[in-house]
């Protein structure tokens, strides 16, 4: 096997583990978020243990892409690739954390009534879960178009977010009581908003990894 | 000859050079910052020792070389009628891949330029001779050795002897045709050293195969291929972002 093949074979084998933990993730996002609106203490449970086990594949993708700069001395896509490759994983990771704070929060509703359907919040992650997706497969397709497009994906999250914020605003007014929980999906809200930027900044990277250039947003 | 400036410079334009039928060098420009290192990459063959060379004439040696272009050097056109190789070579001294040191002791290996641009006095070169060793961090190994013959030394003892012969001349540009390619990685981290230090009074040109000595030690990195400058930047940017997809295709191993 040529050093070359050697090379993209090791590399692939990033990219697999990669799409793994981005799978990971993206399940994470959505069972959180699941277990809030069938009130499923299990499955939030399994997403707050399931964090565990992405940030062991984050820790394991780091050291075969500090490995590959150590032996390798890529250069060049290659170089950009690899440091691309590894400030993504740390995006990822943080969405991780996020999707299983989102599942301690769902926790916490016990068994009330909900002062409003999640719709807005089951659409917001949805969206986000797309963009992880997304902007993990614009790498690896090296599809330069599909990284830059998060950016105006982002902003329908943050529309969605203001929404609603208005209408929690609106339900506190209407009820005291309401309180409680409109805090609670107002951090819920927060953190998908949050999940949105990470998969910005995994755009940015492939960004790099393509062009060369990062833009420091 | 006029005297070289201060500024230590090189500046090439329209440099084309033929073996016989051969073109070997095609249309380069070239601007060399001085006091920086600026390495050379490319495949075997592609002419970066030949273009080394014309930076001091060793070509004129080479039966049927026929070379065009203007190369100035340190303000000086160095093919000019009137140029003094000799002054030129002093200036701008050299060190090939493979060390040849002279049928000689160590002492007078070192000596040999200072001696030849009239330097008579005893002490005065067992100065240079000291200096110009330990520059080339080879002094504690050959201090007690000086009047053996330098024919008798190792291999990296023999490059490190060559690199202080020619610092011995006090050059102003020193071209390195891959200096540390038969060295230990001690010896070879000894003369990378020794590169960075002499850059605040040298400029440096070296040839190499070695992508992390290029990356470690050069300002500016230059790729040839076929004979023709194809890329020419900072080396930072040359190796993380190439604009050239030959550049990309040759320093990743997609070719070669
Ligand atoms: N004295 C010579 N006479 C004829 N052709 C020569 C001579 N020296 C070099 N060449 C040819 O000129 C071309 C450039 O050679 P050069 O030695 O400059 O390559 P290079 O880039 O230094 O290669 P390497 O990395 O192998 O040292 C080659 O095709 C070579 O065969
Ligand atoms: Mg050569």
């Amino acid at each position: 096997m040529s050093i070359r093949v050697k090379y993209e074979t090791e590399l692939n084998s990033v990219y697999n583990k990669l799409i793994a933990m981005c799978r990971s993730v993206e399940t994470a996002i959505e069972r959180s978020i699941d277990s809030l609106i069938t009130r499923n203490d299990d499955l939030a449970k399994e997403v707050i243990r399931d964090d565990k086990r992405i940030d062991g594949i984050e820790h394991e993708i780091e050291q075969d892409c500090l490995k590959i700069l150590l032996l390798e001395h890529p250069v060049a896509s290659d170089f950009r690739e690899v440091s691309a490759t590894l400030k993504m994983i740390t995006d990822l990771e943080r969405i991780a954390d996020q999707a299983a704070d989102i599942s301690e929060l769902a926790l916490q509703f016990g068994d009330e009534r909900f002062i409003k359907e999640p719709t807005h919040i089951k659409e917001m992650a949805k969206l986000a879960a797309l963009m992880v997706k997304d902007s993990v497969l614009s790498l690896i397709n090296k599809d330069r178009e599909l990284a830059r497009a998060l950016d105006d994906r982002d902003d329908r999250v943050d529309a969605l977010f203001g929404v609603i914020k208005s209408d929690l605003v609106a339900l506190i007014q209407k009820d005291k009581n309401n309180v409680d929980q409109a805090i609670l999906f107002m951090m819920i809200a927060k953190y998908l908003e949050r999940i949105s930027d990470h998969a910005v900044n995994i755009g940015e990277w492939v960004e790099y990894a393509i062009t060369g250039s990062h833009k420091v947003g | 000859m006029k005297e070289f400036d201060t500024e230590l410079g090189i500046s090439v334009t329209g440099c084309n050079l033929w073996y016989g039928e051969l073109q070997a060098l095609k249309n380069i420009d070239m601007e060399i910052a001085e006091r920086e290192i600026t390495a050379f990459i490319g495949p075997s063959g592609c002419g970066k020792s030949t273009f080394l060379k014309t930076l001091n004439r060793m070509n004129d040696l080479v039966e049927n070389c026929r070379i065009e272009g203007r190369f100035i050097i340190g303000g000086v056109d160095i093919y000019a009628k009137d140029t003094d190789v000799n002054l030129l070579r002093k200036n701008v001294g050299m060190v090939f891949q493979k060390p040849n040191p002279f049928p000689m002791s160590v002492y007078d290996n070192i000596a040999f330029a200072p001696r030849t641009f009239g330097i008579k006095k005893r002490s005065e070169l067992d100065e240079i001779v000291e200096k110009s060793l330990r520059r080339a961090s080879i002094w504690d190994d050959l201090k007690d050795r000086l009047k053996k013959s330098a024919l008798g030394l190792s291999g990296g003892q023999q490059q490190r002897l060559c690199i202080a012969r020619a610092l011995a001349a006090e050059p102003k540009i020193l071209l390195m045709d891959e200096p540390t390619s038969a060295l230990d990685p001690i010896s070879t981290g000894k003369i990378e050293d020794l590169m960075s230090e002499l850059k605040t009074e040298l400029t440096i040109v070296i040839v190499t195969h070695n992508m992390q000595q290029a990356t470690r030690i050069a300002d500016k990195t230059a790729f040839f291929y076929l004979g023709e400058l194809i890329e020419y930047a900072e080396t930072e940017t040359l190796f993380t972002t190439p604009k050239d997809r030959r550049t990309e295709n040759y320093i990743t191993g997609r070719f070669g």
